[in-house]
C-alpha cells in the first residue's frame, strides 16, 4: 500500500505526458498543436541532458563539447531526408540537394552516400557521435587529463567542429544549415502536423528506453565506480581498476545520447545548422543539469523541459529579457539548490519551504524524527 | 630471491633535486608483517609511493616476485596483488559502506564484466564477515560519508582485506582512533599476517609494541636500522634521531 501510494504520482506524471499525447490526436487536451510540438522539442532536449548527467554528474568530467555530438545526429537525419526526398523545395535541378547549386556543385560528396540508406542514417544517428567520443576521449583520458583541461579541451573540439562545419557550405552547406522541414519522411512531410505529432511520439516512446539505459549503467558497480572516480579516482586505481576504459565508455554513451537528442530536436525544429555547436548551446546544456539536479536520472530530464519551457514563456512576454532570466535561475540553483530542483525536492525542501510559510509543522530535527509519531512518543516517555 | 616477495634494490627517489629516498633496500618474506617508523620526512609515505607505482623511482629497482614493477600504472600493481591503504582514510564517501566493500571486493575489474556480472555469494558472503567483524554490519547501508573518523579507518582497512591482495601496505593506520579501536586493529592486522604479507606504518609506538613485529626505522630516506622495536629502541642512532621521543610512550 505504501508503495502504491508512492507509485501514485509517477503514474499519473507518466500519463500526462508519455501516454496521453502518444495517444492524443490534435489539439487533445488543450495541448495544441504549436505547445504539443515544443514539448516534443524539450523532451528531445532531455536525451542529450540525461548524457551529461552520466559524464558530469555520475563520473564528474565538465564536458563542454556535448553540441558536437548533438549536432552530427542532427546532420546524419538530415542529410538522409535530404537526399531521399524529391520534391521542388529540397530537390535542385541536378536531382540533389537544392543547396548545392548555390556552390556549383553537381557531384555528391563522398560521404553523404551511406545516407542514401535509411537504415544506416538511423544508425549513424548515434554511432557517428560515438566513434567521435571514443576516440576524443581515449586521447583525453589516456593521459589522465581531467577537471577543467577536460572542460577547455571539449570546448575547443567543439569550437573545431564549429568552424569546420560554418566554413563548407559546398560539403553541408555552411552556416546556412539544412533545412528539413520541406522534406518528406514516411510520406509525410517534414514540417506538418500530421509528422511533428509522429516525432512528438516517437521521442516520448524513446526517452523512457534512455532513461533505462542510464539506469541500467549507474545503479549497479558500474555506476558505483563511476562515482569513485568523481569521488576519489587515485583511490580506485590502487584497487586495481582502470578508470579510463569507464571514462571512454560512459564519454561514448553520453554522445550517442547527444546524437539522438540532436536528430529529434533537428526534425521537429525544421533545421540543423552550425549554431547547435555554438558555445552557448553546449553551455546551456550544462544548466538545464545543474537546474533539475545533476547526480540523478530525473533531474536532468526535469531540468530539460523546465528550463526550455520557461524560456518559451518568458521569450513570448519580453523577448529580450530570456538570457537575463536564465542566468538568474542558474545563480539561484548553484546557491540556494546544489542538488537542482529534484534534489531540492526529494531532501526535503518543499516541505521547509511549506513550514516557512507556515503551512507545515516546523521540524527541528529531521522530519523522520520529528514527524514520526512512534519516534516522538518515544522521546516524550524518555 | 624466491624467499622474498618484495624487495626494492638501492631505490633512490628525487623531487627536484631532493632525495626522498636515498639508495634504500629493503626485502619482505611472504606471511611477514612489518613495521616502519621514523620521524616525519623520513620518506615512508614516498616508499609506498614507490611501491605502489605513484612514484617512479629515479634509481633502482623494484621487483615483486622477481619481476621488475618498475613504471606499471598503480591499478596493474595493484592486480598483481598490492593493497594499499592511504594516511588519510580514502573511502568514496557517497557510496554506501556494503557498496565501498563491494565495488574493491570485485574480483574482475573491467567495466564490462561489472556491468554484466553480478557479484557471487561467495564475495557477498566475504563482504558481510568483514562488515560483522570489524562491526560495520549496522553502517552497511549508511553513506560512508556520514560515517565518525575511526569507523572510516576501519572501512578504508576493511576495503583492503575484501580486495584480498598479497601485500598489504597500511599507511598510519590507527590515526585518530580510541585505545580501544587500536588495540583491536592490532588484532586485526595480527590476524591478517601470515596469509598476507603486512607492512605497517605508524607513529603510535604502543601500537608497534603491540604488533610484536620485526621493525625498520627510515631517516632522511635511508633505513637507520632493523631490528625488534626493544633492540631498535636501544640503538644510540635512533634515540638521537627521535631525541629522546622514544623514551616517552
Amino acid at each position: 500500500m505504501k508503495l502504491f501510494k508512492r507509485l501514485i504520482p509517477w503514474i499519473l506524471l507518466v500519463f500526462a505526458f508519455f501516454i496521453l499525447p502518444v495517444m492524443a490526436d490534435k489539439d487533445l487536451f488543450g495541448f495544441s498543436q504549436f505547445r504539443l510540438n515544443l514539448f516534443g522539442r524539450y523532451f528531445s532536449l532531455a536525451f542529450v541532458a540525461l548524457g551529461i548527467d552520466l559524464i558530469w554528474g555520475y563520473t564528474g568530467l565538465l564536458s563542454l563539447g556535448q553540441g558536437i555530438f548533438f549536432s552530427l545526429g542532427g546532420y546524419a537525419i538530415a542529410m538522409h531526408l535530404l537526399l531521399v526526398t524529391k520534391n521542388d523545395f529540397t530537390t535542385g535541378a541536378n536531382g540533389l540537394p537544392k543547396f548545392f547549386e548555390n556552390y556549383g556543385v553537381d557531384q555528391l560528396p563522398f560521404f553523404w552516400e551511406p545516407f542514401w540508406s535509411f537504415l544506416v542514417s538511423i544508425a549513424a544517428i548515434f554511432i557517428v557521435p560515438s566513434i567521435v567520443a571514443g576516440l576524443v576521449g581515449y586521447l583525453i583520458f589516456r593521459n589522465r587529463i581531467k577537471g577543467v583541461y577536460f572542460s577547455i579541451i571539449t570546448q575547443a573540439s567543439l569550437m573545431v567542429f564549429y568552424h569546420f562545419f560554418n566554413g563548407q557550405q559546398k560539403l553541408v552547406n555552411g552556416t546556412n544549415g539544412l533545412k528539413t522541414s520541406t522534406t518528406e519522411i514516411f510520406g509525410l512531410q517534414a514540417g506538418s502536423d500530421d509528422a511533428q505529432l509522429l516525432f512528438y511520439r516517437i521521442t516520448l516512446i524513446l526517452l523512457p528506453f534512455a532513461f533505462l539505459l542510464c539506469k541500467y549503467l549507474t545503479s549497479g558497480r558500474f555506476g558505483d565506480s563511476l562515482i569513485g572516480i568523481r569521488d576519489d579516482e587515485p583511490r580506485l586505481r590502487f584497487s586495481g581498476f582502470n578508470p579510463t576504459p569507464f571514462k571512454v565508455i560512459v564519454f561514448i554513451v553520453a554522445g550517442a545520447l547527444a546524437g539522438v537528442s540532436g536528430a529529434l530536436y533537428t526534425v521537429q525544429s525544421g533545421i540543423v545548422s552550425p549554431q547547435f555547436m555554438s558555445i552557448s548551446m553546449s553551455i546551456e546544456m550544462v544548466i538545464w543539469v545543474a537546474v533539475g539536479g545533476r547526480g540523478t536520472l530525473v533531474g536532468p530530464i526535469l531540468g530539460a523541459v523546465v528550463v526550455n519551457y520557461l524560456r518559451s514563456l518568458v521569450s513570448e512576454a519580453l523577448p529580450e529579457a530570456w538570457l537575463f532570466v536564465q542566468g538568474a535561475l542558474f545563480v539561484f540553483v548553484v546557491v540556494l539548490m546544489p542538488d537542482g530542483i529534484y534534489g531540492w525536492f526529494t531532501k526535503g525542501g518543499f516541505r521547509a519551504m511549506l513550514a516557512a510559510f507556515g503551512l507545515a509543522k516546523k521540524t527541528a530535527t529531521y522530519p523522520k524524527l520529528d514527524l514520526d509519531e512512534s519516534a516522538q512518543s518515544e522521546s516524550a516517555s524518555a | 630471491m624466491s624467499q622474498t616477495i618484495l624487495d626494492l634494490d638501492d631505490v633512490s627517489v628525487s623531487f627536484d633535486g631532493f632525495y626522498a629516498l636515498t639508495d634504500l633496500s629493503f626485502s619482505l618474506r611472504p606471511g611477514e608483517l612489518r613495521s616502519i617508523i621514523g620521524p616525519n620526512g623520513a620518506g615512508k609515505t614516498t616508499f609506498l609511493d614507490v611501491i605502489t607505482g605513484k612514484v617512479r623511482p629515479t634509481k633502482g629497482d623494484v621487483t615483486l616476485r622477481g619481476k621488475s614493477i618498475v613504471g606499471l600504472s598503480e591499478q596493474k600493481i595493484s592486480r598483481l596483488g598490492v593493497g594499499r591503504k592511504f594516511q588519510t582514510p580514502r573511502v568514496w564517501e557517497n557510496l554506501t559502506v556494503q557498496r565501498n566493500l563491494e565495488l574493491t571486493a570485485s574480483p574482475n575489474k573491467n567495466p564490462f564484466a561489472l556491468l554484466t556480472e553480478t557479484l557471487s555469494d561467495v564475495v557477498k558472503d566475504e563482504v558481510f564477515k568483514i562488515m560483522e567483524y570489524v562491526g560495520l554490519a549496522p553502517y552497511a547501508k549508511w553513506q560512508a560519508g556520514s560515517l565518525s573518523h575511526g569507523q572510516k579507518q576501519w572501512l578504508a582497512i576493511s576495503m583492503l582485506v575484501a580486495q584480498s591482495p598479497d601485500i598489504i601496505l597500511l599507511d598510519e593506520p590507527v590515526a585518530g582512533l580510541t585505545d580501544e579501536e587500536t588495540s583491536k586493529t592490532a588484532d586485526l592486522i595480527k590476524s591478517l599476517a601470515g596469509e598476507h604479507t603486512v607492512v605497517v606504518i605508524e607513529h603510535d609506538m604502543e601500537f608497534i609494541r603491540d604488533l610484536g613485529a620485526p621493525v625498520t626505522v627510515l631517516h632522511q630516506g635511508q633505513k637507520l636500522t632493523e631490528g625488534m622495536l626493544e633492540e631498535v629502541k636501544a640503538d644510540p642512532r635512533v634515540i638521537e634521531v627521535y631525541l629522546g621521543e622514544s623514551d616517552d610512550d
